[in-house]
C-alpha cells in the first residue's frame, strides 16, 4: 500500500537561466545607463537582486519543492539576518 | 487495502529519509551549514552598509574604481555554472552517467554527468580567475585594501576629482570590498576543489546512478548558494 503523494514535475531550468540572465542585463543597465534617481535606483537594484535570489533558491536549490520543515531551516536565519543589521545599523545612527 | 505504484517526483530522490526533516542526513547537514552562512555574509553584509553610510565622505561612484563589466561578465559566468550544476543533477536523476550522446532525431548531442559537471568546474574556475585577474589590475592601478596606493594612477585620479572617487572613504571602500569578494571568492574556491574531488573519485568512475547521486545533490545546493550570495554581493558592491 502506498501513501498518496504530490508528485513535482522538473522545472524549464534554462528559462530560469534566461530570466536570469535578462535580470543581471537590466541591473547594469538601470545602474549606468538610465536616467533614475538615486533613491529610486537603490530601490528597484536591491529588488532586481532579490528576485533573482529568489529564483535560484526556489528553482535551482529546489526549496520550491522541498516539505516547509526544510524551508524553515533556510528561513528562519533571514529574521535574524534583518535584526543584526538594523541593530548595528541603530547602533551608530544612535 | 489498496495497492498502487508510487508516483514517480523527479524533484525527490529515491533515498530514505531522516524522521524530522525528511531529508537524509547529508543534505540536512548542507542546510543546517548554509543557514549558518547566511549569518555569515550578513555580518559582512551588515558590517559594509554600516561602514558606508557612517564613513567620514561619500563613497566612490558605481564604476569608478571596479571593472562592472568585466564583473557583469564573471556574474554571468556563475550563473551559467549554476545552470549547468543543474543539469548535472537533472542528468544523473534519469540515469545518465556518460559525458555525450548521439540522441536518435536530434542534432545536438546529449549531456551527461561527466559532461555537466565538467562545465560547472570550467565556469567555476573561470570565475576565480576572472576574480584574480580584477584583484592583479586594481592592486596595479593603487587599490588595496587600504585605499589608494600614494603615487598610483587611482590616487591621482583621485586627487583630481576627490567626490567621485571617494578619496576620504577610500580606506573603508578597499578594505570592505576586499573582504566581502575575499570570502565569496574563498568560497568559490573551495567549491570548485570539492567538484573536482568529486569528479575523479566518485563521477569518472561511474559511482553515481539514478538511485544514488546525493554527492551531487549535496554539492549543487552549496555551489547555487554561492551563486545567490554573488547576486546580492554584485548588487550591493558594484552597482549601488
Amino acid at each position: 500500500m502506498t501513501t498518496p503523494t504530490t508528485t513535482h514535475v522538473r522545472p524549464n531550468y534554462m528559462r530560469i537561466w534566461l530570466y536570469l540572465f535578462v535580470m543581471t542585463v537590466a541591473e547594469v543597465t538601470l545602474a549606468f545607463e538610465l536616467p533614475v534617481g538615486r533613491n529610486t535606483k537603490l530601490i528597484l537594484l536591491l529588488i532586481l537582486a532579490i528576485w533573482k535570489a529568489l529564483l535560484v533558491a526556489l528553482f535551482f536549490m529546489h526549496l520550491k519543492f522541498e516539505r516547509w520543515r526544510l524551508r524553515l531551516i533556510f528561513i528562519v536565519p533571514l529574521p535574524l539576518a534583518i535584526i543584526l543589521v538594523t541593530t548595528v545599523i541603530m547602533e551608530k545612527v544612535f | 487495502m489498496t495497492h498502487g505504484t508510487q508516483a514517480l517526483d523527479q524533484m525527490r530522490p529515491p533515498y530514505p529519509t531522516e524522521p524530522g526533516a525528511g531529508v537524509y542526513t547529508n543534505k540536512l547537514g548542507m542546510w543546517v551549514f548554509l543557514a549558518s552562512d547566511v549569518m555569515f555574509f550578513t555580518a559582512l553584509i551588515g558590517s559594509y552598509i554600516v561602514l558606508r553610510f557612517g564613513a567620514p565622505g561619500e563613497w566612490a561612484r558605481p564604476g569608478a574604481v571596479l571593472n562592472v563589466p568585466l564583473t557583469g561578465l564573471n556574474t554571468f559566468l556563475l550563473i551559467c555554472s549554476s545552470v549547468s550544476m543543474v543539469k548535472a543533477y537533472a542528468a544523473i536523476a534519469d540515469g545518465k552517467k556518460y559525458f555525450l550522446r548521439k540522441v536518435p532525431g536530434k542534432r545536438m548531442q546529449d549531456g551527461g554527468l561527466k559532461f555537466w559537471l565538467l562545465v560547472t568546474i570550467i565556469c567555476g574556475a573561470g570565475f576565480v580567475g576572472v576574480q584574480l585577474v580584477e584583484y592583479i589590475k586594481l592592486v596595479g592601478h593603487g587599490f588595496t585594501p587600504a585605499g589608494f596606493r600614494e603615487g598610483s594612477l587611482l590616487a591621482e585620479h583621485a586627487a583630481a576629482d576627490p567626490i567621485k572617487y571617494g578619496l576620504t572613504a577610500a580606506g573603508l571602500y578597499g578594505s570592505s570590498f576586499f573582504t566581502m569578494t575575499g570570502f565569496h571568492g574563498f568560497h568559490v574556491t573551495c567549491g570548485v576543489i570539492s567538484m573536482l574531488y568529486l569528479y575523479f573519485t566518485k563521477v569518472l568512475p561511474e559511482k553515481y546512478s539514478a538511485q544514488d547521486y546525493r554527492g551531487i545533490e549535496v554539492i549543487g545546493l552549496y555551489w547555487h548558494f554561492v551563486d545567490l550570495v554573488w547576486i546580492i554581493l554584485f548588487t550591493i558592491v558594484y552597482l549601488i
